[in-house]
């Protein structure tokens, strides 16, 4: 039997990379605080899909360029987005039978979590927020939810990623 | 993180790998390159006209302002040698073009297009047209971060221009306001008065335009008064900012190397 070697991975690679620049790419200031984890939602997104080939490596290589590209400590978004992508992984099988709108409040609980992880790293190395807002962008992110998993799975049919 | 926070070698890493970074902004910057160059090259006859018209009274304006400051540069050395003190040196200055802003709106931070190549080093300052910006953080082999002064992080001396008051400014977070901490409350600080950098702290040139007080508010159960001031720089506005070359630094650090 032939091992299942996966193909169109170049999709993947390339829709991780531009999340990583829609992450940078300046916001009007008023709308600052809920720019959508998009990266955060498109690993997210691929570890369901392919839970055999994405995983917690891919979320940490992701991670540290999306560090050194926004600026951040070192290893902030990359152990973010690893808890991230490990917590797909266990919920993966649960999170293919769940309606859109069941899947947005899973989003909203992985990207929270990923924002929390963010500040407090955040907070160790000196800057503090004033408040909650920093959370805003999990809720964005799982209005969004439904939209980018419609929008990215048909590029996975279109190209046959699997 | 750790090795981040606390190596030297690792900060040298970290900005070798912002070379990295490059395509991402270049790439993020193209809806405004064309909404740029839209505007430069899909414009009414009318409005070049216009444009001419201010342009060219502007320079006028300026060139009568530049007729006195060569005399009045002169005379402040010729003061400034019968007082035995250091004279102040022109500063050189290179146009950079901003390519990128912090997505977090907690960290004010900017990057421009120059870098390593072009001789920017780090703790450099960066101003526009009406006030002092910032400083360079972190140098790459082709673009640089620049921390505002707005940024919570960032400090820098001030001092009165009215009447050589030095203070402090922080900032807070907010693009439109610095503070100035530990004012005593019997001050002489008004709405209005201009703050530019003492140079004070070794790092920014002095002379230039900070912020202009907007709000002291003087409590009597407190022991200083609260004063705010907003930036004179358009920080969150600016395209294109002035990387300035001191050459008090050099001279500093060539003494150093003598000594």
């Amino acid at each position: 039997m032939v091992v299942n070697q996966g193909s169109g991975h170049w999709v993947i690679t390339i829709t991780l990379l531009a999340a990583v620049m829609l992450s940078i790419l300046p916001m009007p200031l008023w709308a600052q605080w809920g720019r959508p984890a998009i990266v955060a939602m498109v690993l997210i997104y691929w570890v369901i899909a392919l839970p055999e080939h994405i995983g917690i490596g891919v979320a940490w290589t992701v991670g540290l360029l999306q560090d050194i590209v926004v600026g951040t400590p070192l290893g902030q978004n990359a152990l973010a987005l690893s808890v991230v992508a490990y917590l797909a992984l266990i919920l993966y099988q649960r999170l293919r039978m769940f309606t859109p709108v069941q899947q947005a409040v899973v989003v909203f609980v992985l990207i929270g979590l990923n924002q929390l992880l963010c500040h407090w790293i955040q907070t160790l190395t000196g800057t503090v927020s004033p408040n909650l807002l920093f959370l805003l962008p999990a809720l964005i992110s799982a209005l969004l939810w439904p939209v980018l998993s419609v929008f990215l799975r048909l590029l996975r049919r279109n190209y046959y990623v699997n | 993180m750790y090795a981040g926070q606390r190596f030297e070698w690792f900060q040298q890493v970290n900005a070798k790998l912002s070379i990295v970074a490059t395509p991402f902004y270049w790439v993020a910057d193209i809806p405004s390159k064309i909404s740029g160059w839209g505007e430069s090259n899909i414009r009414s006859r009318e409005t070049i006209i216009k444009d001419n018209e201010r342009l060219s009274a502007e320079t006028i304006l300026l060139k009568a302002q530049v007729q006195k400051l060569a005399s009045l540069e002169a005379e402040n050395v010729r003061l400034r040698e019968l007082l035995n003190s250091s004279a102040i040196l022109d500063d050189s200055v290179l146009v950079a073009e901003i390519i990128g802003v912090s997505p977090d709106p907690l960290h004010h931070q900017i990057i421009v297009n120059k870098g390593e190549k072009d001789g920017l080093y780090v703790g450099q300052p960066v101003i526009d047209a009406l006030g002092l910006m910032g400083q360079i953080i972190d140098v790459g082999a082709y673009q640089s971060r620049v921390l505002l002064i707005t940024d919570p992080s960032h400090a820098l001396p001030v001092q009165v221009n009215r009447n050589g008051l030095r203070s402090v400014a922080e900032g807070v977070g907010l693009y439109h306001q610095v503070i100035l901490q530990h004012v005593a409350a019997t001050t002489d600080i008004k709405i209005g008065d201009l703050l530019v950098s003492s140079g004070l702290g070794q790092r920014f040139p002095v002379g230039y335009p900070v912020a202009t007080v907007t709000e002291v508010i003087i409590d009597p159960g407190q022991s200083f008064a609260t004063v705010k001031a907003s930036p004179s720089a358009l920080l969150n506005r600016s395209r294109h900012v002035l990387l300035v070359f001191s050459h008090r630094r050099e001279e500093i650090e060539d003494g150093r190397q003598s000594g």
